[in-house]
């Protein structure tokens, strides 16, 4: 990180390899929403035009439009900078840890938030790599620790597991209520 | 007399402390563990407090906003890590100083500047209240509307070198909250006719997905690091006595947050380096700014430690959030029907005046623990990162889907997941897309009332606080265009450097 010689300097942020590629699929994104702003959208006669329908998701979709074409011809006329794709490689791996988290929200209500959060944090600890019983012992204590502290103490609204049904009355009813 | 008494009935309950001393002590440990920010933790938090009364969900995520700065500047000084992205500039003179022996004196003076900035912007904020309650009547709707576009304006042209990007990510945010039924004549706004769009993209699950799950698929993607950071021996009271050394640099660094954080849009970044220019331009020593200068350093904490307080003034006066943190505590407003504006002024002073002493008793306590626990502190930042990365994964379940149970929810919140970690990984700001959405609302409502009232486009600015505003605005835009004109004129090599990292915020 080299030093700074003045303060304009300071305030200016830079461009990372993969900005290309963000800026065209931004384009492309909102030249469709742009394609769709009639049939999406209404405009009622005999209104003001600040007072549209349309006004305001129009003011969105042509700043994006707008901004969008500038950052993309700016992207363009930049230099390249190396390693775009293996970026991209980057992003795209984040969608494995979309569908861990996505798994664990279709567990909860079927497995109880206790019984699915010690799972999830075991599990996804043991995908990253920890193998030491110690780490894993530890995932399992914050989900626990996690569930006591939203669940149990602050009661935060969350489904009961459909599993907890399958416990004694009075085991089943505790469960449901704080687990 | 009357007021505080009332502000202090209001704030002597048990729930109330607790929350403040949960929140001040959590802001800081989540402010000293690099990845984490008080933006990943009051997006997580933000739905838990709904359940709350609004002055004890305040005090929580006031306490989380106040004090993780503080946390912040540990990492940045031991470790050349900051914190929270606002301690970048903190890494510059602390760091240098840790290398030369000196990490206790660093902590010390960066504790007592954090201290000082943070106190004196709750006193200015006590004294201009009376002020701004007599101002906040003046702002009617175009008024609001005028003030909400300045932020717009401001929020854009704030991210030099990247203006065409937050203007895009903006308008973004602009078309993000058009989405769904409008409130007037109930017309769907490119819902695609699905139906789990009719209601409109939460922000609560935007703030969410950018934010905090953004947050830890980058950690989980990214290679593991744990960080680790070398205990510190002896007192650390010390910096509040050689402080008082520095104490023109300080106050004038206090008072450049006071200014950036009231002004919507700009924050804790312009304020620090405005500040930093100050005590380099007129220091004896300026050489050693950028080498572990203690003033650098205090400038440095004292500005951005002074913008949370100052930021609560359009918040509270206006009901116009400046930056994304208190943009999610108007949530909190909105979810209790209290509405944060010229009305709070004059109808719930007590309730106004109990936050100021919130903000206060935080900075207390803050300080305190700090000066005790340092070294517990040291400890804590050596979490693995990837590890950390589950935990906020696992903690963010909580917060989107406590809303409404809805697992549609969760998987847009991972859709804006993703684009957080894009956006981070680019250096792409994501609070253009958070205030685009708060502000386009404003503007909306705003602008749809004012109009009934408007006949030609001079009544818009016919009155005294329009007519500033809109004077502002042109400033601020005939401001930026002279700013680039003479950019283009004196080209020069622009070294890359990374204070603006997106990646810790």
């Amino acid at each position: 990180m080299e030093r700074f010689q003045t303060l304009q300097q300071l305030f200016k942020r830079y461009r990372r390899p993969g900005d290309l590629v963000f800026a065209t699929v931004f384009l492309l994104v909102a030249l469709f929403l742009l394609s769709q702003l009639g049939k999406q959208t209404v405009w009622a006669s005999g209104t003001q035009l600040f007072a549209q329908p349309r006004f305001w998701p129009a003011v969105g979709v042509f700043g994006m439009v707008g901004f969008g074409t500038l950052h993309f011809l700016s992207s363009v006329a930049s230099d390249r900078i190396a390693g775009r794709w293996q970026e991209v490689g980057f992003w795209l791996r984040g969608f494995e840890f979309v569908a861990w988290f996505l798994g664990y929200v279709w567990l909860v209500p079927y497995a109880g938030y206790l019984l699915a959060t010690m799972g999830f944090m075991a599990v996804l600890t043991l995908r990253l790599g920890y193998r030491a019983p110690k780490t894993i012992g530890m995932a399992v204590l914050t989900g626990v620790g996690i569930v006591l502290l939203f669940r149990t103490f602050l009661q935060v609204r969350l489904p009961g597991g459909q599993l907890y049904h399958m416990l004694p009355e009075g085991w089943s009813s505790f469960m449901l209520t704080y687990f | 007399m009357e007021l505080f008494l009332s502000s202090f009935h209001m704030l002597a309950r048990l729930d109330v402390a607790l929350a403040l001393l949960v929140g001040s002590i959590g802001g800081v440990i989540i402010g000293a563990i690099p990845g984490v920010g008080a933006a990943v933790a009051i997006a997580i938090l933000l739905p838990a407090t709904f359940s709350f009364e609004p002055i004890v969900g305040l005090t929580a995520l006031l306490g989380i906003y106040g004090s993780s700065m503080y946390g912040g500047a540990i990492p940045a000084i031991l470790i050349n890590t900051p914190g929270t992205a606002v301690n970048a500039l903190t890494t510059y003179d602390g760091y240098p100083m840790t290398k030369r022996g000196q990490a206790r004196r660093a902590l010390s003076l960066a504790y007592s500047a954090s201290f000082y900035g943070g106190v004196l912007a709750i006193i200015c904020l006590i004294v201009l209240s009376p002020v701004l309650a007599w101002i906040a009547p003046m702002f009617g709707s175009r008024e609001i509307f005028l003030a909400a576009l300045l932020g717009i304006i401001l929020v854009v042209l704030a991210h030099r070198g990247q203006v065409f990007a937050a203007g895009m990510l903006a308008s973004l945010g602009i078309f993000l909250n058009s989405v769904g039924l409008e409130p007037v004549r109930y017309s769907r706004r490119f819902t695609f006719d699905q139906s789990w769009l009719a209601s409109g993209v939460d922000l609560i699950v935007v703030v969410l997905g950018l934010f905090a799950i953004s947050q830890a698929f980058l950690l989980l993607v990214d290679k593991d690091d744990a960080p680790h950071a070398q205990p510190v021996d002896g007192s650390l009271f010390s910096g509040l006595k050689e402080l008082f050394q520095f104490k023109r640099v300080a106050t004038v660094s206090s008072g450049f947050g006071v200014l950036m954080g009231m002004i919507p849009g700009v924050g804790e970044f312009t304020a620090q380096f405005m500040s930093y220019t100050y005590a380099r331009r007129t220091s004896k020593t300026p050489e050693a700014f950028g080498d572990g200068s203690p003033e650098g350093l205090i400038a440095s904490e004292a500005s951005n430690n002074a913008v949370p307080g100052a930021a609560m003034i359009p918040l509270l006066a206006l009901g116009i959030p400046g930056e994304a943190l208190t943009a999610m505590m108007l949530s909190v407003f909105y979810v209790h029907n209290v509405v944060p504006g010229p009305g709070l002024f004059q109808d719930h002073m007590d309730f106004v005046v109990a936050l100021y002493i919130v903000m206060l008793l935080l900075n207390v306590i803050v300080l305190v623990f700090l000066m005790f626990s340092t070294n517990w502190l040291t400890k804590i930042i050596q979490i693995p990162t990837r590890f950390l990365g589950v935990i906020i994964l696992t903690l963010s379940f909580v917060g989107v889907y406590s809303l409404r149970n809805s697992f549609t929810d969760c998987a847009v919140a991972s859709g804006f997941g993703i684009l957080g970690l894009i956006l981070k990984r680019l250096n792409l700001p994501i609070v253009p897309i958070v205030l685009g959405m708060v502000l386009g609302g404003i503007m909306e409502v705003k602008l749809r009332s004012a109009m009934a009232r408007v006949h030609t486009p001079l009544d818009m600015v016919d009155r005294p606080i329009a007519a500033i505003l809109f004077a502002a605005i042109l400033l601020v835009l005939g401001l930026h265009i002279r700013t680039l004109v003479r950019e283009h004129k004196a080209r020069q090599d622009e070294p890359d450097h990374d204070i603006h990292d997106t990646q810790t915020r």
